[in-house]
């Protein structure tokens, strides 16, 4: 019994770190269209970002906000700078769709080279802000620790944030309206230019929170090559696609489905099997429902 | 502004695609308050010559002017502050939002928070004055009760209705309606006319058009595209009777 409510402990803290990951690239691809391989870089170098924040400041909960605010800052710039560019400039030949989504793998490549030249290709480490400990319960500990609810509130809170925007501002009228079409977004009076470099800022936020929160619950190691970020980057798409690719509450959804069926791997058969087992999982979406739990049988959604 | 002052015109508009040529020396004259039909086979050109004043097809020589003022072709982004709005002959509208969402998208240009600070919610009396004039928008074309619902779950004819309003929404000068009637009963055609002639006394009004009956009957001048070229244009009687029109409808050359 303990074993089954641990795995569903491990499920939620792990489940809400994809799914921050998981709204980053949603965001990401409704904005632009665009599959951000680079996504994973950018909240490393936000975490590097906050690491240094946290030696100047010597304090956790402020870095992780400042993180944010230069993660989005840091994903505006690529998005003007770099995607903007390319969509413009690449309209025809066979490889024009995918151009951008190219370009984010050799940004991501850029993003490591970057790092290792400032930092070094030593690890550096990140200091928990709160004890990792499980609270116990009787005899038994459960894998749920101090640390764990930041991660969970954080999370729960950047959903609320971003309902609220999404459903109750016309800034997120204006997002949900260029994600669907943006011809008729712009042809009906909306800026969809700063839409899409918003859409990427707050995908950057996200991002950066992912990484940093990431960071913290785990070993608090840090490496440009770093391998936790290389599975960021698969369990969060693997949580998007599950959920539909163009929906948020879809992509939070399939981050818990996907934290769920990986922590009772790791609880019941072996930590060996995640990999395999996440792939499997991806597959059957793909195969199955290749429009998401929760999406309809339609291309774009609003 | 004077009565029957020219509100947008056109000269020498030149548009191909590639080496097809799509409009040819291309003009047309709107003036405030009437309502202005152009008509043409299939392929004549009149929806790029639409595309062409909303900015999606950008042509190679010609000049734009609007409010009495010469200036560049507008950015389709520019439209809505100009005080152009435009419907399209699919309707567009965003099927997972409720009409009266898709009615304010068309409202933005009267939020007075930029988008940032209304993402950090300080928005609140934005948000009701765009919902009210959504609302006024929409009971405009009668189609006030349909506001909570989804726009996926429209009929056709509202759907138009809805899209109209959303172009309402902004206010504009210019009305450009693309194949209003298209697809729709002879009791929405009748509807759909009236309005159009109500809307006349705050703006005026340009159509693309293949149902002769509305043209004829809420239209105050046509012209005529056949093969990207302006072959006719007037009343529609003069332009009815002329024999160059005749011709090119029979198919007979001109």
């Amino acid at each position: 019994m303990i074993q089954f409510i641990n795995a569903l402990l491990i499920s939620i803290g792990a489940g809400s770190i994809y799914a921050l990951m998981a709204i980053a690239m949603v965001l990401v691809w409704r904005s632009t269209r665009v599959v951000n391989f680079a996504q994973a870089g950018m909240a490393l170098l936000s975490t590097y970002i906050g690491y240094e924040l946290i030696q100047v400041t010597g304090n956790f909960w402020i870095s992780l906000p400042m993180a944010m605010v230069l993660g989005a800052g840091i994903s505006a710039l690529v998005e003007i700078l770099l995607i903007r560019t390319l969509i413009k400039h690449s309209t025809s030949g066979p490889v024009a769709g995918i151009v951008p989504i190219i370009a984010t793998l050799g940004l991501l490549g850029l993003i490591r080279a970057t790092i290792g030249f400032i930092w070094g290709n030593q690890d550096v480490q990140i200091q928990p802000p709160l004890s990792k400990v499980g609270f116990s319960v009787g005899s038994e500990t459960l894998a749920l620790s101090p640390m764990n609810l930041l991660v969970l509130g954080t999370v729960l809170a950047m959903m609320l944030v971003l309902g609220f925007i999404f459903q109750k501002t016309h800034l997120g009228l204006s997002l949900r309206a260029s994600a669907y079409s943006p011809e008729i977004a712009q042809l009906a009076g909306i800026r969809v230019a700063a839409i899409r470099t918003i859409g990427w800022a707050i995908a950057g936020a996200a991002g950066a929170a992912a990484g940093l929160l990431q960071t913290v619950n785990g070993t608090g190691a840090l490496s440009p090559d770093s391998l936790e970020f290389s599975l960021l980057l698969t369990f969060g798409f693997i949580a998007a696609v599950i959920g539909g690719l163009e929906s948020l509450p879809g992509a939070v959804l399939g981050a818990f489905i996907l934290g769920l069926v990986l922590a009772i791997t790791q609880i019941y058969i072996s930590g060996t099997l995640v990999f395999i087992v996440a792939f499997v999982l991806l597959l059957l979406v793909l195969l199955i429902r290749p429009q998401g739990v929760i999406g309809a049988k339609v291309g774009r959604r609003a | 502004m004077s009565i029957n002052s020219t509100l947008l015109s056109a000269k020498g508009v030149n548009v191909s695609f590639g080496g097809l040529r799509a409009l040819h020396d291309v003009y047309l004259d709107l003036h405030s308050n009437e309502v202005v039909g152009v008509i043409g086979p299939n392929g004549a050109g009149k929806t790029t010559l639409f595309n062409a004043i909303c900015g999606l097809v950008t042509p190679d020589s010609g000049s734009f002017s609007f409010l009495g003022k010469d200036r560049e072709w507008p950015q389709t982004n520019e439209l809505a502050k100009l005080g152009i709005a435009r419907t399209l002959q699919g309707v567009g509208l965003f099927p997972d939002l409720t009409v009266l969402e898709n009615v304010m998208i068309g409202a933005q240009k009267f939020a007075k928070t930029g988008l940032i600070s209304a993402g950090l919610g300080r928005n609140k009396s934005d948000e009701a004055e765009l919902q009210q004039r959504a609302m006024t928008a929409l009971e405009r074309v009668y189609a006030g009760a349909l506001a909570d619902r989804r726009a996926s779950t429209l009929a056709y004819p509202d759907t138009k209705r809805v899209a109209i309003a959303r172009a309402l929404v902004s206010e504009p000068k210019v009305l450009m309606l693309d194949e209003p009637a298209g697809g729709l009963g002879s009791q929405d055609i009748e509807w759909m006319n009236g309005l159009i002639r109500n809307l006349t006394s705050s703006m005026s009004v340009l159509i693309v058009e293949h149902h002769m009956d509305v043209v004829m009957s809420v239209c105050d001048r046509l012209y005529v595209l056949n093969f990207g070229e302006v072959i006719s244009s007037g009343s529609a009687d003069d332009v009815r009777r002329d024999p160059a029109v005749i011709a090119a409808y029979l198919g007979t050359g001109a």
